[in-house]
C-alpha cells in the first residue's frame, strides 16, 4: 500500500511538473495580454515533434535540439501574434480567444501533414536505470523534468521581480495605457509574452515526449490540462501555476490509482469546476482584486 | 515650445474638439480650465499619442508630433501624468519610479536615473519614506505625488497633467500645486488640466478656457480668475450676491 501510494506520488509529480510548464505559459501570457491561448497545447505539440526530427532524425546532441526547439517555437508565438493576433480589427476578448481556438486546430493540422499520424517514441535524456526508494521506482526523466520546472519557475521569478524588462512587462499587464505614456512599448512587450509563452510550451513538450510518446494531437488534452493547472493555482500567479500543475498532476495520479483509470482526464475538470466553484480566482490568485 | 492649431478631434465618431488653438512657452506655466466633457482629456490625449484621429497641427519644439506612439513622444521630452494617476498598485513605490525611467535605461543612461531618482526623492520625501511599500499602499495624494514623480523620471521638458487635484482634500492639492511652482522655478515647461479653476489659475501664468470642444477665453492668469464669466461658470461664485441680497 506505501510503496503503491509512493509509486503514484512519483508519477504524480512527473505529470503534474508538466501541467506546470504548461500553466506557467498560460499564465505568463495572461500576465502581459489577459489573453488566454487556447492553442497552447498545440505549441506544446510542436514542441515534441520538433524534438523528434532534430533530435532523433537530424543526430543534433540533446542540448542544442533542446534550444533549437525553444527559440524555433518561441518565433512561432512570434509569428501566431503578429499574423493572427495584432491584424484583427476589433480585439475583443472573446474574438481573440476563437482566434486562438482556430489557431489550435490550424497547428494540429499542420503537425499530421508534417510528421503524420503515427506516434513516435522518443527515449529518455539520459540512460540512467531507475532509481529505488522504499519500493518504488523513480524514473531518471522524472528528476529531470522536476529539476527543469524548478529552474523555470525561479528564473521567470528572477524576470519578473528583478529585471526592468520584466517589469515593464508587469506594467503592461496592469495598465496598457500607463505604460505607454512612461516610454514602455506595449507592442514588444504582448510579443515577448507569445514568444515567452509558446517557448514555455516548447520545453514542456521535449520533457513529456519520452514519457508519453510524440503524436501531432497530443496538445488538445495537455493543454486543457495545462489550463486546468493555471486555474487552479491562480491564473497569472506563477507559484500558483507550479501549485495548480502538482495538485492536479498528483490527484490525477492517487485516482488513477486508486479508483479507476477511466477517470483520469475527468479528474481535471472536477477540479476546475470545484475551483471556479468555491475560489474562482485560483488558490494563489490576486489579481482579480483591482481597486480604483 | 508647443503650439496647437486648429485641432479637431472626433471621439467615436463624435467631434469632441472643434478647431482648438493652443500655446505654450518655455517655463511656462499653463493652465487648462473647463467644465466636464469639455474636451480637456481629448486634448490631452491628443498631445501624449493616445490618441490618433485628430486634424490640424500639433507642434512640439518645432516638429510636428502627429503620427508618433506614446513612446515616441515620451523620447521627445513630453511627459504625461494620466487622469486618475493609473500607478501600478502591485509593483513598489521605486519600481513605479524607475519605470518612469524606462527609455533612458534602454539608453543606459544609468548615472543620471539615479541622480534624478534622488532629486524626485527629495521632493516627495514621503515616496522616500513608503519607496519599499506597494504603491497600492499609497493614500490618494501620496498616489498622485508618484505619479507626478513617476513621469518626471523621464526627465521631460515639458510635462502634462490631466486633473491632478481629482478626489485630493484641499490641502493636499495646495501641496501638489507647490511642488508644480517649484517644478516651473526649475525650467520645466508645464500644461496643466483642470476642472478646479480656482487652484489651477491661483499657481498658472496664463489659462485657456475650454468649453464644448471651442477655446472660449484666453489669457493671464490674474484676469481670467477676475473674469466674471470664468467666476460664474466655474469659481461657483454667481450666486453669492444673490444670496446675500436676500439676506
Amino acid at each position: 500500500m506505501m510503496q503503491e501510494l509512493l509509486q503514484y506520488l512519483f508519477a504524480g509529480i512527473t505529470n503534474g511538473a508538466i501541467y506546470a510548464v504548461i500553466a506557467l505559459g498560460f499564465s505568463t501570457l495572461y500576465n502581459a495580454t489577459d489573453l488566454i491561448n487556447f492553442a497552447q497545447g498545440e505549441f506544446v505539440m510542436l514542441g515534441a515533434l520538433l524534438l523528434v526530427t532534430l533530435w532523433l532524425q537530424l543526430g543534433l546532441p540533446l542540448p542544442l535540439a533542446f534550444v533549437l526547439v525553444v527559440l524555433a517555437v518561441g518565433l512561432a508565438g512570434i509569428l501566431f501574434e503578429r499574423l493572427a493576433i495584432r491584424t484583427v480589427r476589433k480585439p475583443d476578448p472573446i474574438v481573440l480567444v476563437i482566434i486562438t481556438v482556430g489557431a489550435s486546430i490550424f497547428l494540429r493540422g499542420v503537425g499530421m501533414v508534417v510528421w503524420g499520424r503515427d506516434p513516435m517514441a522518443v527515449p529518455p535524456f539520459s540512460e540512467l536505470e531507475s532509481i529505488e526508494i522504499a519500493g518504488a521506482y523513480l524514473l531518471p526523466q522524472s528528476l529531470w523534468i522536476f529539476g527543469i520546472v524548478m529552474i523555470l519557475v525561479v528564473a521567470l521569478t528572477l524576470f519578473y521581480k528583478r529585471t526592468l524588462t520584466g517589469k515593464a512587462m508587469s506594467a503592461c499587464a496592469i495598465n496598457k495605457r500607463a505604460a505607454s505614456l512612461l516610454g514602455i512599448g506595449t507592442e514588444r512587450m504582448t510579443l515577448m509574452a507569445f514568444a515567452l509563452a509558446t517557448g514555455l510550451g516548447a520545453v514542456a513538450g521535449i520533457m513529456i515526449a519520452p514519457i508519453t510518446m510524440a503524436t501531432y494531437d497530443m496538445g488538445s488534452m495537455l493543454g486543457l490540462k495545462g489550463f486546468c493547472a493555471a486555474m487552479l493555482g491562480g491564473l497569472g500567479s506563477l507559484w500558483g501555476a507550479l501549485l495548480g500543475g502538482f495538485v492536479l498532476g498528483i490527484a490525477e495520479a492517487m485516482g488513477v490509482g486508486f479508483v479507476s483509470s477511466g477517470l483520469k482526464d475527468a479528474i481535471a475538470f472536477l477540479l476546475l469546476l470545484l475551483i471556479l466553484y468555491i475560489r474562482p480566482t485560483g488558490i494563489l490568485g490576486v489579481k482579480s482584486s483591482h481597486r480604483f | 515650445m508647443l503650439q496647437i492649431r486648429n485641432l479637431k478631434c472626433y471621439y467615436g465618431g463624435i467631434r469632441a474638439l472643434s478647431g482648438v488653438s493652443l500655446s505654450v512657452s518655455r517655463g511656462e506655466l499653463v493652465a487648462l480650465i473647463g467644465a466636464n466633457g469639455a474636451g480637456k482629456s481629448t486634448l490631452l490625449q491628443a498631445i501624449c499619442g493616445l490618441s490618433s484621429s485628430w486634424e490640424g497641427e500639433i507642434l512640439f519644439d518645432g516638429k510636428s508630433l502627429a503620427g508618433l506612439k506614446p513612446p515616441a513622444i515620451v523620447a521627445r521630452g513630453v511627459s504625461m501624468v494620466p487622469e486618475g494617476r493609473l500607478i501600478f498598485p502591485p509593483l513598489s513605490v521605486l519600481d513605479n519610479l524607475k519605470l518612469g525611467a524606462y527609455l533612458r535605461y534602454r539608453q543606459r543612461d544609468h548615472v543620471g536615473v539615479s541622480q534624478d531618482l534622488e532629486k524626485i526623492l527629495d521632493l516627495f520625501p514621503v515616496l522616500r519614506e513608503r519607496s519599499k511599500q506597494n504603491a497600492g499602499t499609497l493614500s490618494g495624494g501620496e498616489q498622485q505625488m508618484l505619479a507626478v514623480g513617476r513621469s518626471l523620471m523621464a526627465n521631460p521638458k515639458f510635462l502634462l497633467l490631466d486633473e491632478p487635484s481629482m478626489g485630493l482634500a484641499p490641502l493636499v492639492v495646495r501641496k501638489i500645486f507647490d511642488t508644480l511652482v517649484q517644478l516651473r522655478e526649475t525650467g520645466l515647461t508645464i500644461l496643466i488640466v483642470e476642472q478646479n479653476a480656482q487652484a489651477a489659475l491661483e499657481i498658472a501664468d496664463r489659462g485657456y478656457v475650454l468649453e464644448t470642444g471651442r477655446m472660449v477665453l484666453a489669457g493671464e492668469a490674474s484676469q481670467l480668475l477676475a473674469d466674471k464669466e470664468v467666476k460664474r461658470a466655474y469659481l461657483g461664485k454667481d450666486y453669492s450676491k444673490f444670496y446675500e441680497g436676500r439676506g
